[in-house]
Formats: structure tokens, C-alpha cells, sequence
């Protein structure tokens, strides 16, 4: 589904990924953990399109296709979403109604006709369940006064509604109660089927309680220095990071 | 030894105004204009020292040389317009383009008539223009046409009603005046629109006088759709009385100098006024905003809400002053003023004002500027939504609370297919 090749970017010249190789195929859940600054955010970042970042080497194809070359929106119609981290309040845009111009374009890129309003309300009330969001909460101004648990609930129920192939889950359960980081996990266990896939980036094991990997990677310093089955999430929580970079030989 | 006499700047001016032809006024009306004509000789136009004009200079609108063209009709498309409509081409009144069809008890026609058959408008017409303000004064003693609307006491106009003025040709320059007068609880709606169609390099100096009796309720849209590089002055002058609600939109999308002078009188108590704006500006536009609004009585209420897009390298002035006399106890005044910076190069001169005199008032006013929020634009396209139409959406989103305000359901739809066209091109 996406391939990462050697892929190196960095912020104002200063470089932040330092040659990632990360493979990911349909039916596969793969989580990417790592320590406060090695990168987690910056390869999320790069593989949604947010342009801040300069992509210096290396490449991701999607499904065949050059994905560093195509604009956020065409990333996101090929199939790829990503749950925000610090999800973005917009206040005066409502939350379905821009939901619904977004399918609506991403059908419109694949030749398809609108969603008729009918099956449209039929998708929110749906999905909304799945995350347990509040009816009312779908309506409102984008995140505008949403808790943060509501926000992070948000996102996946966006990714709900949006059924894409490939979802990146930037730190969903940073600053999540253990509710809402069941409801979070639960939405996206459910939403998970054969043809998609997930990247889950995190920094504690906890997530993987509920969302369980098949394959775990430690980014240190830019690189995915290990990885490993979901007992290697066990491992770091255990022992923390330290022996990653004494084993790895990575100098702090 | 002999002394060359420069002619100044408004000797020049008013020059343009020596072949105009008012004999067909009556008696009344060129008393007025010789009155007002006496009254320029005392006057100046605004130097940079004027407080009122600080941030509006007007040297390329004074020194520039017009030429009034007199055009019965224009190819312009008037299709889907209001049903209702005085048109006027240039300042003329064009009866083809016009339709009016207004039942009992709403007298809705061109100026030039209304002076002929409506002797009331004797008592209203010329009392509210500033003595003191060459612009207003100006219109007074040279206006061409324009129209007049009086409703009487108690009627309701159910549909809107469209006063358009269309500049076509160039350096025209055009003195178009209006009034406006509901009676005693009556009520209207009223889209007050100026566009240039094939224009260029023109002037327009337009003088509207707004009455709103006692429990009358009136809402003016006024849109400014004027070629780009259009120069335009244009002033209301609003008087309230008891119980009365008048709302006025504007809606400034284009022109090279656009100067706006709202100025609102309440006389009378439990008033209520509404006064919103958007505008937006591109490449070297100058649109400048000056409204007043004097509480003389207890118990008003009056609403600001003027919002700006700028881009490229334009100019944004609001000037907003609320007055509350030692009388005017329980005044409900709000005021706010935000402006988004599309670029480093654009400028805003923002300066919300209050003066109160009384001690038991609720008046805040506000001023803001920003930036378009960069993460929302993200955030939005990585759903999925194109960069054009997630910039349109966040522009609506800022403007929302301008557009809300729309009474009229056409104009509101206007307003937001221009957000959506103006940048398109992105």
C-alpha cells in the first residue's frame, strides 16, 4: 500500500528524518513509538503534505503513485488521513458540512456522483455512534469548544466518515482519559477491515492495549532504529528508552 | 509687477460642474442649490492636516478630469435583478432599465420626478446633509438624479427594492442622491448598489438621506461593485426616531478609493440600529470606513460590525465613532472592527471610538487584526477540500458574522458567490 524509501526531511535546514524505510500492506496495523523529538510528527506531517517541511531525499510511493508529489487534497482522496494531533478548531465552518463538500470532492476526483443528503445523514448518525459523539457536536463549528477528548473522537469519527485506505494516528491518546482512549480505540478496532491499514504513532504502550499492532518500529533520531512484534511496545514500557540507544549505538 | 493667480484645486474642481443645466429644477430646489453653492465658497477640500480625511488622501481623485456622459440605456445585464428598481446610468435616471411596480402608499421614483409631483418631499429633502462637509455640500448644490422612496405610515414593502447606479464609460464623474423616508411604523428593504461596467478613472459622489420615524423599520444593502479603478465617496446620512430599527450592510468589493461616511442621528429612545460591513481588497485598493453613531436618548441600542479581507498591497481605514450624550442613559453600544492580512505588504489603519457623556451605559468597542490561519487551511485540504474552496471556506467562515446580518436573501447569496469568485484565481 505505501512504501517509504530512505525518506530524509528536515524544518529551516535543520534535518529531522534521517532516511526512514517503512513498508505497510492492506490488513496491517503498524505502530511507530518513540522518544520526544525523533521524529514521529515530522513523518506524519510529511506524509499528509503539510508543507513547512522539505522533503530532502528519499520517496513514498501510494499505491503505486508518487504521493510527496501530490497536494494535501489529492493525498487525501487517494485514500490517506490523518488524525491530528492538536486537532484545529474553525470556528464558522460546520463540522458536516464541510465533511460532506470533502466527500463530495473526493467522489467527484473518482467520477462519482454527490452523496445525496438522504444517505449522507444516514453515514453521520452512523458514525457518530461509533465514537459515541454527540449528535450536536457533529453540527457545531469544527472542534470549536470540543473537550479534548471530544476533538480526538472528532478525527476518528472524520476517518470514519471518510473510509480511507491508509490512517495515520498522530499521538490520538496523548492527554486522553482511559474513556475516551477506549472510545477512540474501539472506533478505529471497528473501523479496521483487510483492505485498509494504520500507522498509529505514540509515545506510551497504553494505546496498544486496545489497538493492538502487528508490528512495532522505535524511531530514534530521525531513523526507525528497531523493530519488532507488539511484546517490543511491553519492552519499551518496561525499560524505557535508554537501551535503545545504548543497543543501537546512537549517541544521544 | 503682475501676479499670476493659480487657480486652486477647488476653483479646478468645480469646473466640471459649470455646464450643468438645472433650469428644469423647481423654484425650492434652486434655492437649495444656491444656498449650498455659497456654502462651497467657505469650504476646502480635506488635506492630510483634516482629522476626518488622516488616512484618505484624495489628490488622484481631485486632480483627476472628468466629464458627465448622459446615457439612456446600457448593455449591462440586469437579469435576476430585484423586480422592483430605479436604475441610473452614469447619474441619469434611465426609465428602460427601470421597472417599478409598488402598491398603495409607497411612492418609489426618480428624483428628477419626485421634485415635479411630490410636494412632500419638500419637508425632507436637504435637511439631514452636513453644512460643514464639501462632499455632501457638493452633492446639494450640483446633484443629477436619484431616487425616492417615502412609505406611509404603517405599510410594509414586502420585496426588496433596488436603487442601482451603473458608471459606464470613462472618467465619468456623477453626483447621485437619494432619500429615503418610512413613516411611522412602516417597513422596506432597500439594495442601494453602484457598479462600473466598461468604466474607468470615474468619480461618484453620492448623498443618501435616510429617515426613520417612529417604529419604522428599514434595512439598507448597499454594494459597491465599481471597476477597479473607480474612486468613490459615498455618505448616508440616518436619522432615528422612538422605536425605530434601521440596519445598513455595506459591501465593498472594488474601486481604486472608496470613502464611506455613515452617519447615524438617534433622536429619539428604544432605538435600535445595526451597522455591519465587508470589505475586500486586492492589488493597491484604498477603502476607508467612517461611521458615527450620536446617542442623544436613554435606552438605544446600537450594533458595529465592520469586517476586512485585504490583499496584495491594499489599504484599510475604519474610523467608528460612537457619542453618547449626558442624556442618553442605558445606551447599549458595541462596536468591533476585525481585519485578516492576506499579505505582509497590505495596511490597516483601524481606530474604534467611543465618547460618552452618561454614567450608566454598556459600551464596549474592539479592534483586531490577523492572519489567515494556516492550519485550518491544512487541516481542511488534508479532508480532502481543494485549496481554492477551503480558502473560500475560511473566508466565509470570517465573514460569517458580517453576512449574517443580510436580511435579504439575494444579497447574501451576492456576497458569498463574490468571497467564492474572488479567489478563485489563487
Amino acid at each position: 500500500m505505501i512504501e517509504i524509501k530512505n525518506l530524509h526531511a528536515s524544518i529551516d535546514g535543520t534535518p529531522i528524518l534521517n532516511g526512514i524505510n517503512l513498508k505497510v500492506n492492506a490488513g496491517e496495523v503498524h505502530a511507530i513509538m518513540g522518544p520526544n523529538g525523533s521524529g514521529k510528527s515530522t513523518l506524519s506531517s510529511v506524509l499528509a503534505g503539510r508543507d513547512e517541511y522539505e522533503v530532502t531525499a528519499g520517496e513514498v510511493s501510494f499505491f503505486g503513485e508518487d504521493l510527496l508529489d501530490m497536494e494535501p487534497e489529492d493525498r487525501a482522496a487517494a485514500g490517506l488521513f490523518l488524525a491530528f494531533q492538536y486537532p484545529v478548531e474553525i470556528p464558522g465552518v460546520s463540522n458536516v458540512n464541510f465533511l460532506k463538500s470533502a466527500i463530495n470532492e473526493i467522489r467527484k476526483k473518482k467520477g462519482l456522483d454527490a452523496i445525496s443528503a438522504k444517505e449522507f445523514l444516514q453515514m453521520v448518525k452512523e458514525k457518530s455512534k461509533l465514537v459515541e459523539l454527540d449528535g450536536k457536536l457533529a453540527n457545531r463549528s469544527v472542534n470549536e469548544g470540543f473537550s479534548g477528548g471530544e476533538k480526538k473522537r472528532n478525527e476518528i469519527f472524520q476517518m470514519a466518515m471518510l473510509e480511507p485506505k491508509l490512517s495515520i494516528l498522530d499521538e490520538t491518546d496523548s492527554g486522553l482519559d482511559i474513556d475516551a482512549l477506549r472510545i477512540v480505540a474501539n472506533g478505529v478496532n471497528e473501523l479496521k477491515t483487510e483492505e485498509n491499514a494504520s500507522i498509529v504513532i505514540t509515545h506510551y504502550q497504553r494505546l496498544l492495549d486496545y489497538i493492538v499492532p502487528d508490528f512495532v518500529h522505535v524511531l530514534y533520531k530521525g531513523k526507525i532504529v528497531k523493530t519488532g512484534g507488539k511484546e517490543l511496545a511491553l519492552e519499551l514500557e518496561e525499560k524505557g528508552y535508554d537501551w535503545i540507544k545504548e543497543e543501537t549505538g546512537v549517541s544521544a | 509687477m503682475e501676479q499670476v493667480i493659480k487657480p486652486s484645486i477647488k476653483e479646478d474642481f468645480l469646473r466640471h460642474f459649470d455646464f450643468l443645466d438645472f433650469s428644469f429644477d423647481q423654484e425650492f430646489y434652486k434655492n437649495q442649490r444656491k444656498e449650498a453653492k455659497a456654502l462651497i465658497q467657505n469650504l476646502d477640500f480635506p488635506t492630510s492636516k483634516t482629522e476626518y480625511w488622516k488616512y484618505t488622501r484624495l489628490n488622484k481623485v481631485l486632480k483627476g478630469k472628468y466629464s458627465f456622459k448622459e446615457l439612456e440605456s446600457t448593455p449591462y445585464d440586469l437579469q435576476g435583478l430585484a423586480q422592483n428598481r430605479l436604475v441610473f446610468v452614469n447619474g441619469y435616471f434611465s426609465e428602460s432599465l427601470s421597472k417599478v411596480n409598488v402598491g398603495e402608499g409607497v411612492y418609489f421614483a426618480p428624483l428628477s420626478q419626485a421634485k415635479q409631483e411630490n410636494k412632500e418631499l419638500q419637508n425632507s429633502f436637504g435637511k439631514l446633509y452636513k453644512q460643514d462637509e464639501i462632499f455632501a455640500v457638493m452633492n446639494q448644490a450640483y446633484h443629477q438624479d436619484g431616487a425616492v422612496l417615502m412609505v406611509k405610515k404603517g405599510k410594509v414593502v414586502e420585496e426588496e427594492l433596488l436603487i442601482l447606479n451603473i458608471i459606464d464609460g470613462e472618467n465619468i464623474i456623477s453626483q447621485p442622491r437619494n432619500l429615503i423616508h418610512l413613516s411611522e411604523n412602516a417597513q422596506a428593504k432597500v439594495i442601494l448598489k453602484t457598479i462600473g461596467y466598461n468604466s474607468s478613472a470615474s468619480f461618484t459622489n453620492m448623498l443618501t438621506e435616510v429617515f426613520v420615524d417612529t417604529s419604522a423599520n428599514l434595512e439598507i444593502a448597499k454594494i459597491q461593485e465599481e471597476s477597479k479603478t473607480a474612486y468613490q465617496i459615498a455618505t448616508e446620512q440616518v436619522k432615528q426616531e422612538a422605536n425605530s430599527f434601521f440596519k445598513i450592510n455595506t459591501f465593498t468589493f472594488n474601486g481604486a478609493l472608496v470613502r464611506n461616511n455613515l452617519n447615524i442621528d438617534l433622536l429619539g429612545q428604544h432605538t435600535e440600529s445595526w451597522l455591519s460591513g465587508l470589505y475586500l481588497l486586492k492589488e493597491k485598493q484604498h477603502v476607508d470606513n467612517h461611521t458615527y453613531v450620536l446617542h442623544r436618548e436613554p435606552n438605544c441600542e446600537s450594533n458595529e460590525l465592520y469586517k476586512g479581507i485585504l490583499d496584495d498591497q491594499s489599504t484599510g481605514v475604519f474610523n467608528g465613532k460612537v457619542f453618547v450624550h449626558r442624556e442618553a442613559q442605558k445606551t447599549n453600544a458595541y462596536q468591533s472592527n476585525a481585519n485578516m492580512l492576506m499579505t505582509d505588504d497590505v495596511t490597516i489603519n483601524s481606530k474604534p471610538e467611543l465618547e460618552i457623556y452618561a454614567d450608566d451605559v454598556k459600551c464596549s468597542h474592539g479592534s483586531t487584526t490577523g492572519q489567515l490561519d494556516e492550519e485550518a487551511l491544512f487541516y481542511l485540504r488534508s479532508r480532502g477540500i481543494g485549496y481554492k474552496t477551503a480558502m473560500a471556506t475560511l473566508l466565509k467562515a470570517f465573514s460569517a458574522d458580517v453576512i449574517d446580518q443580510i436580511g435579504i436573501e439575494s444579497v447574501q447569496l451576492e456576497v458569498e458567490e463574490f468571497i467564492n469568485k474572488s479567489f478563485k484565481g489563487v
